[in-house]
């Protein structure tokens, strides 16, 4: 809060004399401070006993406790897995890390998607045009209305109804669609990638450094150097280049019909696109409605004042309304964007093997379910605090600079 | 800072009392009562209801009929156990659990006896505080595939996608009977039984698997589709499946394990849910044993002397159990026989 602001009875000569504490009951400030104490105590108090008494109990049961599991072979089977993983060898630990890279796999995805889609639907439902008005807003409304889980289990339905892998529709020999997923071709992964992904990666940072000395520039000299030829030199050329030079590998493994499914070629499975179309068009629905009233909350005298100096409508939009939208908007996105990663956890209805479900798993084999939960629960609150840190730091990036 | 109020106060002092109540609650108290010396038992009597945790999905062992009654051999476990210690069958109270909260179900207390089709395992009965008391299922794990796919055997199997229920000593087996054969196969892991079975009719599994006996009924429920499905003749495991009860409380145990054991006897002489009144002037020394004519059987368990009378009644003896919820199934029997047929179900003399 800018300083102009603050209670001047709290600074400079109206400030109240400072007095000592005094031991006594009449004190506000020993009153609040005895106070304190007590409902800390309490607190601590309460936790305490609680976590004494379930380990008192596990204990006269004979449960197994503690963290030893992890270590241990798990045995359990799991359908899709980003890292390699053998049931024969690997450990309930490294189950547990693929159902974090489930989740986070699902989560990140769906934010970015539900972003889009919320923002072009929120800019939809303001539109002058009748029919897109209405059929945003219809959307906002259905999606809105009917419970996630439903969603998801009608998502994963309909996936179901898609016909069997002999049967499956196809896009030429390469991309199959059947109720085993959606197989593409996979691009086999060589050496000279990796070198053209690190000249991407180079190249990127040239252009941002570029785009700095551009704005520079601009401030000093009101004239701003073009920026587009350099990007596309630094993010194109250069790492086209690269590849070309180490031999232009470009070889696809194709999915091929053999046994019971498709082998080879990278596949979407029909559990992770349930779960994240049910979640993206769910979450969207809630954004667009953030988007809307962001827009909305700008004075309709910027639109004025902008139409005054001869911008276009989509021009208004871009470089007044929503820079100014965005600050608005921020704060109830980022509970938007937990609130899709908690809704993931519902993975468990439909099959996907986020980390709620190898978690419970786990947690039904070994008998553990005090350490189960408590691994769900650590997994949880460090994504969202990691999504709320990031966006609270973007939030005041973007803040308004009392100057 | 927090400013004191007389409202503050009170809601501090309310809020302690809360508190106070609250923990007073969770306390676990290891009563040993001047009853039965069981605790369970005691609550049992005390309550007038005995809390039972199945599944209620699974037809032949616990499903609710059309009138909303619960049907199935583990409905009618809880009904003998109830029978066993409270006289009366009704009151049962079955409490439905998955198979991710069954044991957390039992272990909390909130039931005080677990018949959900459970397998008895090592892993279990050391790491969970419960014990198994009688099993009354001996299967193994099955496979169920649609006749269009022409697979014959388990061993056609390699590359195929799995339905199965995740949590289930079944997921184990599949993983370890693959990696035994050198297989592959992806599993397709569903919490919810009608979900997964969904998932399997629809073609999204190349077969469906659990226990076979619950295969075998499920084939039946699909009613003139039946035909359509296959059992494969592969069982792949041992799984005993069994009746659950907390560890710590040895009498309550030993009320459950003798109830079995007094239906088996019950069976071996021919007592049935029909004719039990008419052995009421047997002279046959086991059976007015059994029947607490003589001796003190019940008493020595902390029960009614006519315990297993009032269980034969209720329920029946071991074989009708079987044939009133398995046999319309179309289930053979084979080692789910009594002893004295060629079965495994073997009981020790009540004596």
């Amino acid at each position: 809060m800018p300083a102009t602001l603050a209670d001047p009875r709290t600074s400079g000569a109206r400030k109240a004399p400072k007095r000592r504490m005094r031991l006594s009951w009449s004190d506000p400030t020993f009153r609040s401070i005895v106070w304190q104490i007590v409902i800390v105590g309490l607190v601590v108090g309460i936790v305490w006993y609680l976590v004494d008494n379930t380990n008192r109990n596990l204990a006269a049961r004979r449960i197994a406790t503690g963290f030893g599991f992890l270590g241990r072979v798990a045995g359990i089977p799991i359908g899709e897995s980003p890292i390699s993983y053998s049931s024969a060898s690997d450990t309930y630990g490294r189950a547990l890390w693929i159902g974090v890279l489930n989740t986070l796999k699902v989560a990140g995805i769906g934010i970015v998607l539900a972003t889009l889609l919320g923002t072009l639907v929120g800019i939809g439902r303001l539109s002058s045009n009748w029919l897109m008005a209405r059929l945003t807003g219809f959307y906002v409304e259905v999606i809105r209305d009917i419970p996630l889980l439903l969603q998801l289990l009608f998502w994963y339905t309909m996936l179901q109804g898609l016909p069997v892998p002999k049967q499956s529709w196809r896009i030429g020999d390469a991309v199959f669609l059947s109720n085993r997923g959606i197989k593409v071709p996979y691009l086999i992964w060589e050496n000279a990638h990796n070198w053209a992904s690190v000249a991407l990666l180079c190249g990127a940072i040239g252009t941002f450094v570029w785009s700095r000395r551009a704005r520079a520039q601009q401030e000093a000299t009101g004239l701003r150097p073009a920026v587009w030829p350099v990007a596309l030199g630094l993010m194109g050329a250069l790492p086209l280049a690269v590849w070309a030079a180490l031999g232009a590998p470009m070889a696809f493994e194709l999915p091929v019909l053999r046994g019971f499914n498709f082998q080879g070629g990278g596949t979407v499975s029909p559990e992770y696109f349930a779960l994240l179309l049910g979640l993206v068009l769910y979450t969207a629905g809630y954004i667009a409605e953030i988007v809307r009233s962001g827009i909305q909350a700008i004075a309709i005298g910027q639109w004025e004042a902008a139409g005054a100096l001869g911008l276009r409508r989509g021009a208004i939009l871009r470089h007044i309304v929503l820079p100014q939208a965005l600050r608005v908007v921020i704060p109830p996105m980022t509970s938007q964007y937990l609130n899709l990663t908690k809704n993931s956890s519902l993975a468990v209805a439909i099959g996907y093997q986020d980390v709620v479900s190898i978690a419970n798993t786990t947690l039904n084999q070994t008998g553990q379910a005090v350490e189960g939960i408590a691994v769900i629960m650590a997994v949880f609150l460090t994504i969202s605090l990691s999504i709320s840190l990031f966006m609270n730091w973007y939030n005041a990036r973007i803040a308004l600079v009392g100057r | 800072m927090m400013r004191s109020s007389p409202w503050t106060v009170r809601a501090t002092a309310l809020a302690g009392a809360f508190a106070g109540c609250m923990l007073t609650g969770l306390a676990a108290t290891p009563a040993q009562a001047d009853g039965s010396g069981s605790a369970t038992l005691d609550a049992a009597v005390k309550r007038g209801q005995l809390l039972c945790g199945m599944a209620g999905q699974v037809p032949g062992f616990s499903l609710p009929d059309s009138q909303g009654v619960m049907r199935g051999l583990d409905a009618d476990t809880c009904r003998a156990v109830t029978a066993a210690t409270l006289g009366d069958a009704a009151k049962v109270k079955f409490v439905p659990t998955t198979t991710q909260n069954r044991f957390t179900a039992l272990q909390s207390g909130e039931v005080d006896l677990l018949s959900r089709s459970t397998t008895w395992t090592l892993g279990r009965e050391g790491n969970l505080g419960l014990m198994f008391a009688w099993v009354n299922y001996y299967d193994g794990t099955g496979f169920l595939v649609k006749k269009s796919s022409g697979v014959k055997a388990a061993k056609d199997m390699d590359g195929a996608t799995i339905c199965v229920q995740p949590g289930t000593s079944t997921e184990l087996a599949i993983a370890d009977y693959y990696r035994l054969h050198n297989m592959k196969f992806t599993p397709i892991l569903i919490q919810d039984l009608t979900e997964i079975q969904g998932a399997f009719l629809s073609g999204r599994c190349d077969a469906y698997s659990t226990d076979a006996s619950a295969l075998a009924t499920f084939r039946f429920s699909q009613g003139p589709k039946a035909d359509d499905l296959q059992l494969l003749p592969d069982i792949i495991s041992k799984e005993p499946l069994g009746v659950m009860v907390r560890k710590g409380d040895d009498k309550w145990f030993d009320v459950v394990r003798w109830t079995f054991a007094a239906m088996i006897v019950a069976e071996e002489k021919g007592i049935t849910q029909a004719n039990v009144d008419t052995f009421m002037d047997s002279k046959d020394p086991d059976i007015r044993r059994l029947l607490g004519l003589e001796g003190e059987m019940g008493k020595a368990l902390g029960l009614d002397p006519k315990f297993a009378y009032h269980v034969i009644k209720a329920v029946g003896n071991l074989g009708e159990m079987w044939d009133r919820n398995i046999t319309p199934m179309g289930v053979p029997r084979g080692i789910n026989n009594i002893w004295t047929k060629g079965g495994l179900q073997y009981a020790p003399p009540m004596r």
